[in-house]
């Protein structure tokens, strides 16, 4: 785990799409999407470079310095 | 003002349906999402130019708050087959991750093309010609972790048919770089790459992805004998996309049925249409 600088004990610090965000200890990649505005869109979650299915969302406890990518669909060739 | 309807006019094709990776496609035309003034214009597009099978890319979702619009608010997905593909990407590695991103994507949304990629790994940003080593490193990691991958290619019938044997669902050769609109440059590669990739496996798909700037660059590549064309720009940045639509829609089918019905041969001196006998003239 990196060091964790920013955040105090009672908040876990990670990346998101590139920004850095803190959220509360024992936070779930699900209530990381909700508190961004995400719940019930179309998205993908990949922590650390490995896709997180849907399902598994609430049950995937946030962990200092992870690395996240919430990504949808644009317009492309 | 009085409206000709050019499909109207077309007979039967008798033509075995397009089917790439276990999916039948009704259109010979895959057709990308990007670049269009508005979705609007795009939902227009797609509709008129008769595809049913549309290409997305796949980019972090924005870190605002805002109920932006999503494009696929814009796509009915019982219409069109989604393809979603790895643009933007230089390395193997990079584009298997974005692969299972958009694979993920497309499960959640309970998608029948949930496991095609159109792959692309590309070389430089100036021509973005693919990479041909980081191709058939991607091709084959994808292919092991079960996707049907589509895949963007060169010219090059030897890298193609490489492609095929690492069990591509199709290979995808390049008519010229990517949104530079000048159609199929290498018409002699291109009859090579069709003649192995076919070469007793006739139903192989093989579809001229990219280059495409006209309708007869459409017509060309299918005439050749091509399954599809994929293309985006030569639409979304004609100066009416929508009339543009429906001019690729009327090529790829003329270039379809000119293949299937097989051109004429060529010859270097006239043959008169007209009979010989009976003239009332003599050459002089």
């Amino acid at each position: 785990m990196s060091s964790d600088i920013t955040s105090s004990p009672a908040e876990v610090a990670v990346t998101v799409n590139g920004v850095a965000r803190a959220l509360a200890a024992g936070s779930s990649l699900r209530d990381l999407i909700e508190a961004l505005g995400f719940a019930g869109r179309p998205i993908a979650v990949e922590v650390d470079g490995d896709v997180v299915p849907r399902a598994a969302l609430a049950n995937r406890t946030l962990v200092g310095g992870e690395r996240i990518e919430i990504v949808t669909f644009v317009g492309g060739g | 003002m009085h409206s000709v309807d050019t499909t109207a006019a077309i007979p039967a094709l008798d033509d075995a349906p397009l089917v790439v990776g276990g999916i039948t496609l009704a259109s010979r035309l895959v057709v990308g999402t990007g670049k269009y003034a508005t979705y609007a214009e795009m939902a227009r597009c797609l509709d008129v130019s008769g595809t049913d099978c549309v290409t997305v890319a796949v980019r972090r979702e924005r870190l605002v708050n805002a109920a932006g619009e999503n494009i696929l608010d814009h796509l009915d997905a019982a219409r069109y087959s989604l393809l979603p593909n790895t643009a933007g990407c230089y390395s193997a590695d990079d584009a298997v991750r974005v692969a299972r991103l958009g694979r993920e994507l497309l499960r959640d949304m309970g998608s029948a093309t949930s496991e095609w990629v159109k792959l692309e790994v590309l070389g430089d940003t100036k021509t973005l010609l693919p990479d041909p080593v980081g191709t058939l490193e991607a091709t084959e990691k994808l292919v092991a972790d079960g996707f049907s991958v589509l895949v963007y290619t060169s010219d090059d019938p030897v890298i193609a048919k490489r492609l095929k044997g690492l069990g591509a669902a199709s290979v995808m050769p390049a008519g010229s770089p990517i949104g530079s609109g000048q159609g199929v440059l290498n018409a002699n590669n291109l009859r090579i790459c069709l003649e192995y990739l076919k070469d007793g496996d006739p139903a192989y798909p093989v579809i001229v992805d990219a280059g495409v700037g006209t309708a007869s660059d459409v017509a060309f590549a299918m005439e050749l004998g091509a399954d599809g064309v994929l293309l985006n720009t030569a639409i979304a940045h004609a100066q009416d996309p929508v009339r543009m639509a429906a001019a690729m829609r009327a090529a790829c089918q003329a270039g379809r049925l000119a293949f299937l019905a097989g051109r004429m041969p060529r010859r270097l001196y006239a043959t008169a249409s007209s009979p010989d006998d009976g003239r009332i003239v003599r050459p002089t």
